[in-house]
């Protein structure tokens, strides 16, 4: 069955039956014929972001916290262009995100028409693929087959320009049922044999771990139940990288902390010493491996990804498996279960004896103060309020990211969005406008510095169009801290352009935003200011000032290996420990 | 610097030797695909001695790309796996690897001479089985088929005689048998 309709009706059309119900963006020209094919109709409802980077980080939230496609809708040129930085950060973090973008009308292109650019030439690089669409006989199928290309598979953002002739034209729409691509098929299975031979190395392991990542959370809650399951079974220890934790509860005795260049002092060691190491579709990223000749040396590795490129990048592994982690998780706990043979206790018991003696060196630890709230405080403080209830956590890029990391415990997938391979500053305050659409009821907060939220701040009006009561918790320390950390231990504390001078009144603007503003400058009032910021149903700017010397720790500095940590106490020592080699990378 | 050698940079790369290979990619013959394929190698620093596409089969809009580059047998199969990730690309095959296979490229060569220079080229030519396709009283040019080093050679050898200039397809290639790829 087809059906007749101009070329703005199919794209709702087709949202509408690819069951987006919020679309991300922001008019102009290009798109208004869409924007008046979006009046005409109820099912998809259009939020109306402030800058077309919020729309693409708001639809990466949306669809980080709830599994689906996030979906944006901008105009052509600087419509486009503001895309960029968005499209990029959904490609680096594997975010499904579908993005039309309007362009100038064909018989235009090439001309440096008003408002155009060359939309697909520059996407090209930040997305998993991109369309121009010059003809509306294409248009239903392209539109169907970008959102196969961004959920399936490794995920990613998807691209489709349409001139605004294309929008104005008619066409025939429908959707087939039994829709199949001409050469995009992503493996999902793994091979058995592959898969075979790692469970047989794993049960001879004397030292093993679970490293696992974002890719399980991609693959949906059944692969973190059947990774836990795994877990469970084996007995083995377990870290995760940054985009994967939730995936495996924090609670759990096996888990031991995030790993790399922030990570625990028990997670990095375990990767250094193991002996066999079963990474879970996570991408050896240099945050995560450190210095790459001393990286894990005596292990044999074994490498679980949907995505074949991510296989022998940077790390050569032993035992490569190419597949969803969902189907493989489901093989691997079928085989171990069906197999007699189990791993040496004893040996295994001795790795956890280890493993435990790393733990009670308690690398996490910091000096409290009565006087000034320590930033890791004021996150242990949010986790313990929060804890209980139905609680989402988004941030920003820098050392609050990292202390949420390392203080905020999560036990479910989807609970925890933040940008780990682009790092874009700015990410978590449209992000938290994403997850409290798809979760109204919930508690979403983003956990932000002062300098990252001022580069999205504008999307406090966004919040206050649609009633969102999202908690902005800064962690006010006055400096570009993790620049600032940067420069006294690699820099000679040298603060060059890093302290954020003239910063705004942050309970004044949260006021012109129409949201509430706190301020909390001591740590004796802080529980009572989490408390009130929690209670009262509308936005929130909690401007929480905390130590501005504080660094985040542990650390391992950059050309280092894991085993050449830097903890709290030794902090001292950290000028000698950074090669000059090291200084050159970031 | 340090004499420990620290770096982010895959180590094992450093120890390993740069190969040259032969890749056919067959990819759906749509607009922006050839940019796709030279975009992925300038963004990922990745090598190209020799690039070259058509419409191979027109019903099913296919093409064939045939890539030349270098690289460590780590960075090559990254090469591989990353064009078998670009959406429009239906088969990566390394044809240097894959078995038995025949690389051949064509060139123009334009050569100006008179006298005894011009008689030598023509009995180069004839040595290295080119034919004269223009000629005039004072120039020829040469068609030359065959594998990259027979034309690296054959130009050099023009080069005293009054080479002008030389258009080179780039490699083309195909496994030998009967299979396809």
């Amino acid at each position: 069955m087809s059906t007749e309709m101009t070329g703005a009706e199919m794209v709702i059309a087709a949202l509408a039956d690819q069951g987006i119900e919020h679309l991300f963006g922001y008019p102009g020209g290009a798109v208004l014929p869409i924007y008046d094919a979006l009046f005409a109709q109820e099912k998809v409802k259009h939020i109306l972001v402030r800058h077309e980077q919020g729309a693409v980080h708001a639809a990466e939230g949306y669809a980080r916290s709830t599994g689906k496609v996030g979906c944006v809708l901008v105009t052509s040129g600087p419509g486009a262009t503001n895309a960029v930085t968005g499209l990029t950060d959904a490609l680096m973090d594997s975010i499904p995100v579908v993005c039309i973008t309007g362009q100038v009308p064909t018989h235009l292109i090439g001309n440096d028409a008003f408002q155009e650019c060359d939309t697909v030439g520059i996407t090209r690089p930040c997305t998993k693929h991109n369309y121009l669409v010059k003809s509306i006989v294409e248009l239903p199928r392209v539109l169907h087959e970008a959102f196969h290309i961004a959920r399936s598979g490794r995920p990613g953002p998807v691209v489709v320009d349409i001139p605004k002739d294309v929008q104005f034209a008619k066409g025939a729409y429908s959707r087939s049922k039994d829709f199949q691509h001409k050469g995009y098929r992503p493996k999902v299975k793994g091979e058995l044999d592959r898969i075979k031979l790692a469970i047989e190395l794993m049960q001879h392991a004397k030292r093993p771990l679970f490293y696992t990542g974002g890719g399980i959370v991609n693959s949906g809650r059944e692969a973190c139940h059947l990774l836990r399951e795994l877990v469970q079974l084996t007995g083995f220890p377990i870290t995760s990288t940054l985009m994967g934790l939730g995936a495996y509860p924090a609670s759990d005795p096996k888990w031991i902390g995030m790993l790399g260049m922030h990570g625990t002092l028990e997670a990095n060691l375990a990767m250094h010493d193991c002996d066999v190491m079963i990474c879970i579709g996570a991408r050896f990223d240099d945050r995560i491996t450190g210095r790459l000749d001393a990286f894990s040396p005596g292990s044999k590795k074994i490498h679980v990804d949907i995505d074949p490129s991510s296989i022998n990048k940077n790390v050569k592994v032993d035992i490569p498996i190419i597949g969803d982690c969902g189907h493989v998780l489901e093989d691997m706990g079928r085989l171990w279960r069906a197999s007699a043979r189990y791993p040496d206790k004893r040996a295994l018991e001795g790795w956890w004896k280890q493993i435990d003696g790393w733990r009670a060196r308690k690398s996490l630890a910091y000096k409290n103060s009565n006087e000034i709230i320590k930033p890791q405080y004021a996150i242990q403080r949010l986790y313990a309020l929060t804890k209980d209830r139905d609680t989402y956590i988004t941030t920003e890029v820098g050392q609050h990211q990292m202390w949420a990391a390392q203080f905020y415990r999560f036990e479910e997938p989807n609970r925890w969005m933040t940008s780990g391979g682009l790092g874009t500053m700015g990410y978590g305050l449209p992000a938290s406008v994403g997850v409290q659409l798809a979760h109204p009821k919930s508690l979403v907060i983003d956990i932000a510095g002062e300098a990252s939220v001022l580069m999205t701040m504008q999307e406090m009006s966004t919040a206050a169009q649609y009633r969102l009561p999202i908690k902005i918790f800064i962690l006010n320390n006055k400096y570009m801290g993790m620049v600032r950390q940067w420069q006294e231990l690699l820099h000679g504390g040298r603060y060059s352009e890093s302290y954020m001078d003239a910063l705004p009144d942050f309970v004044k603007l949260a006021e012109a935003y129409h949201a509430v503003g706190i301020r909390c400058e001591r740590p004796g009032d802080l529980d009572g200011a989490i408390r009130e910021m929690i209670d009262v149903n509308k936005a929130v700017i909690f401007d929480c000032v905390v130590d501005p010397a504080e660094n985040c720790f542990p650390m391992i500095p950059s050309g280092r290996a894991h085993n050449e940590m830097l903890l709290g106490d030794s902090a001292v020592s950290v000028e000698e420990a950074i090669t000059e080699e090291g200084k050159v990378m970031v | 610097m340090s004499s420990t050698g620290t770096t982010h940079y895959p180590a094992a790369t450093l120890s390993q030797q740069v190969e040259t290979h032969t890749l056919s990619v067959l990819v759906d013959n749509e607009p922006g695909v050839l940019a796709r394929v030279i975009g992925l190698f300038s963004g990922r620093g990745y090598n190209i001695d020799s690039l070259t596409v058509s419409e191979t089969e027109h019903e099913r809009h296919l093409s064939r790309i045939t890539i030349v580059t270098r690289g460590t047998p780590m960075v090559i199969e990254q090469i591989k796996n990353q064009l078998d990730r670009l959406v429009p690309v239906h088969r990566v095959v390394d044809m240097t690897v894959a078995g038995p296979h025949i690389e051949r490229e064509l060139a123009l060569v334009k050569v100006r001479g008179k006298g005894e220079n011009r008689l030598e080229a023509l009995r180069l030519a004839d040595a290295f089985r080119a034919r004269v396709i223009d000629a005039s009283t004072e120039s020829f040019v040469f068609e030359i088929t065959g594998a990259s080093d027979k034309i690296d050679g054959f130009i050099a050898l023009m080069l005293p005689l009054g080479l002008v200039e030389v258009s080179r397809t780039g490699v083309v290639a195909i496994a030998r048998g009967p299979e396809g790829m």
